[in-house]
């Protein structure tokens, strides 16, 4: 089953292959059942995978397939090669699970968009993406599925591309992207100028060994980060995130919540060693800082969002940093641990929102919202176990691994933990009002009926059977999903056992007094939480105090205005200049050669008379003037 | 004896290959019919072949008769091209001459 570890990636992309050729003649529904049986697929064989690697000893569950050299280079040898070990069967795992999930729902959600089967065609070629960028065996397989995925998000960021801001989301996100390409791009000269290879093993293996110089190791390390703080929208580059929600919901579920947004915190796992112990100390604290702050920003933000779909978006980011923030405090599994759960709650409510979505009739703005529970009662009870999870309630999934991380922080330093536990209060806060705006309180949806126009009135409905389905799935994933990494003894912690061939050497080890205190963190964690749910029923359910939503965290600390309007004046300014020393300078040189030449041209071309006799008196003189040298050297000498 | 002040020597023939070169250059140069200009370049060539005849003869090498075949046929190939341009110029303006054809002016 090992050899087989192609057929994951392999699968979707067939999927991809018969939608594209065969998608309009397949028409709706069909070419959505294609695409969900390619992603199952990929999925039951991911499972054989697992099963195979489990069977094996730690030491061993480690395999490479190699289907071909890709590219011989003079000393560059790069092979598409596939690595199954248990770090990325993990990630293909969810990635194929959550992803069939997903396709399942976008039966439900796209019925009767024109353009049907071409969203499935992304879908399956941005799940295909996805795999190829988890299972790579090298840092240029793992970039050809980062550039694919982030081709993928792009289009579909834009799918509904004759509305305008949705073609501007998608076009910010692919710029925005570049910038954090850019350092994966030389992380990847870096490790090939100290190394000669592009692979993890050897990469992995020199940074454990001391084998490469530390300035070189902090470089590469950083550079990743920064590849990894574009694709996982950390600040500053977070900015594309909260605009992508112009997708298709399913997509905002899929890419931009559980898989693509990831990829930043796996090649910070997969490459682990490099920024642990061969980088210099102070390397991992500016991950554990970026991540530390952007969580506590995004959750800040997310409080004064009205948006349904933008709450969740900045929970995502502020959830990503959390990730990063274990990664800087050298707590790879719980990162790992994290994304796993975060994958299955954040997917859940994201789904949770379409599904409300859909039932508004493209409705996105929760003031206008209220009560739902009892017209939509399986979405509603579904979003509650998101929303208990998100809110770190034990025993829902996200408590385990929110609770991993914040130990972990206090472990590096207590001012990590206590940014990780306000953004926790936080989280349980805005979530809460979510919950309390969407589904409780007052029905509004008919309040602004007359001023809506083309919405008028709106008759909110329980969502078909295909969406429902997932959420299902997804509130039981998110009730048990910590049950992979319980902290009580050393045989609860599945994950740990399991990584731990992966990063065992990279993970940093809990000092003495953080490990005695542990139970007390988790006390005060929950304490915290449920400190955010009450206040949150406070203002929003009994509204006993008033809403503190200033414009300065609606706005998101106008920080996108600010990089608009930096961009757009001094920066436009600058673009200009350069535009201007191009046109002038550059072409004026180019342009001045070629005036010269035609200057002197024009002198010398007046020689040219036309006249056959004038040439011919010429020739005359010429042959007479050629004779006479000879005939009077001759005379001379 | 006598006979040989009368009979033809080399400088003759290069004397009188000089006058027709002569005469043939000074045409091209003062008349502007493209016909006559044309006339008198072959009265140059064949001036020159006089020359190598001549000389061909005085030296004893045939290498200079030789040319001359060869200065003929390509002379013949040229008046045949020639002419057909000249004709067909003339055809379009009857009274063009070589002054008014002056199209390659820089």
């Amino acid at each position: 089953m090992l050899d087989l570890v192609w057929l994951i990636p392999a699968l979707p992309l067939a999927g991809f292959l018969i939608v594209l050729l065969l998608g309009r003649k397949l028409g709706e529904p069909r070419a959505g059942y294609v695409a969900t049986l390619m992603t199952a697929s990929a999925f039951l064989v991911t499972v054989g995978v697992f099963i195979d690697l489990l069977s094996k000893t730690a030491e061993e569950r480690s395999h490479v397939h190699t289907l071909f050299s890709w590219i011989p280079v003079g000393n560059l040898k790069v092979d598409l090669a596939f690595l199954a070990d248990p770090l990325s069967i993990t990630m293909a795992l969810f990635v194929t699970g959550i992803g069939s999930l997903i396709h399942l729902y976008s039966i439900g959600y796209m019925h009767g968009d024109p353009k049907f089967s071409k969203f499935f065609l992304y879908l399956n070629l941005f799940v295909f993406s996805m795999l190829m960028l988890v299972l790579g065996e090298n840092m240029l397989v793992t970039f050809l599925g980062w550039e694919g995925v982030g081709t993928c998000s792009y289009l579909l960021i834009s799918f509904w591309h004759s509305r305008e801001s949705a073609a501007t989301a998608g076009k910010k996100a692919f710029v925005t992207n570049r910038v954090g390409d850019w350092g994966f791009m030389v992380a990847m000269f870096f490790t090939f100028q100290a190394l000669g290879t592009l692979s993890y093993g050897p990469l992995n293996e020199a940074a454990r060994d001391g084998g490469i110089a530390q300035s070189t190791a902090t470089m590469i390390a950083l550079m990743l980060f920064v590849g990894a703080v574009g694709k996982s929208a950390q600040l500053p580059l977070y900015l594309w995130l909260p605009d992508a929600m112009e997708g298709p919901t399913p997509v905002s579920a899929l890419i931009h919540a559980a898989t693509m947004v990831t990829a930043g915190v796996y090649l910070m796992v997969r490459t682990s060693p490099v920024l642990a112990i061969a980088a210099w100390h102070w390397a991992p604290w500016i991950v554990a800082g970026i991540g530390a702050a952007t969580a506590l920003y995004a959750a800040m933000v997310a409080v004064a969002q009205n948006d349904i779909k933008k709450v969740l978006a900045y929970s995502t980011v502020s959830q990503l940093g959390y990730m990063f923030l274990a990664v800087g405090s050298g707590a790879y599994v719980a990162a790992i641990f994290h994304m796993v759960t975060h994958a299955f709650f954040k997917a859940l409510l994201f789904l949770g929102s379409g599904s409300v979505i859909h039932g508004m009739n493209s409705e996105q703005d929760m003031r206008r919202m209220g009560a739902l529970r009892k017209v939509m009662p399986i979405t509603g009870f579904t979003f509650i176990i998101g929303w208990l999870a998100i809110a770190g309630v034990p025993p829902f999934a996200g408590f385990w691994s929110k609770d991993e991380i914040l130990l972990f922080a206090w472990n590096k330093s207590p001012v990590l933990w206590v940014v990780g536990l306000v953004t926790a209060l936080l989280t349980a806060y805005y979530m809460t009002r979510q919950v309390i705006m969407v589904f409780y309180g007052k029905a509004r949806w008919n309040d602004h009926a007359e001023e809506n126009g083309a919405h008028g009135d709106v008759h909110p409905h329980e969502s078909p059977v295909t969406m429902l389905l997932p959420l299902v799935v997804l509130a039981g994933l998110s009730i048990v999903g910590g049950a992979i990494q319980l902290p009580f003894s050393h045989a609860s912690k599945r994950l740990e056992t399991w990584l731990e061939p992966v990063i065992e050497t990279a993970e940093s080890p809990l000092k003495t007094g953080s490990e005695d205190i542990k139970w007390i963190l988790a006390g005060v964690a929950v304490a915290i939480g449920l400190i955010g749910i009450s206040a949150a029923y406070m203002v929003y359910s009994k509204k006993k105090v008033k809403a503190i939503e200033p414009n300065l965290l609606a706005n998101a600390w106008y920080y996108d205005k600010g990089v608009s309007a930096l961009m757009g004046g001094p920066g436009r300014k600058s673009f200009d200049a350069v535009a201007w020393f191009d046109s002038h300078i550059i072409d004026g040189a180019v342009n001045g050669t070629g005036k010269l030449v035609q200057g002197v041209a024009g002198i010398v071309r007046k020689g040219q008379s036309g006249l056959v006799r004038t040439y011919a008196a010429l020739i005359g003189v010429g042959a007479v003037a050629v004779i006479a040298w000879f005939v009077f050297r001759g005379v001379a000498q | 004896m006598h006979l040989a002040v009368a009979a033809p020597t080399t400088t003759w023939y290069l004397v009188l290959a000089s006058l027709l070169f002569a005469i043939g250059a000074v045409g091209v140069l003062v008349r502007r019919n493209p016909l006559v200009m044309f006339m008198c370049i072959e009265l140059m060539l064949n001036a020159v072949n006089l020359t190598f005849v001549a000389l061909a003869r005085k030296l004893g090498d045939i290498g200079g008769q030789t040319t001359v075949f060869f200065v003929m046929v390509v002379a013949a190939a040229e008046v045949v091209v020639g002419l057909g341009i000249i004709v067909s110029i003339l055809r379009r303006r009857p009274s063009a001459t070589a002054d008014d054809i002056a199209e390659l002016k820089g």
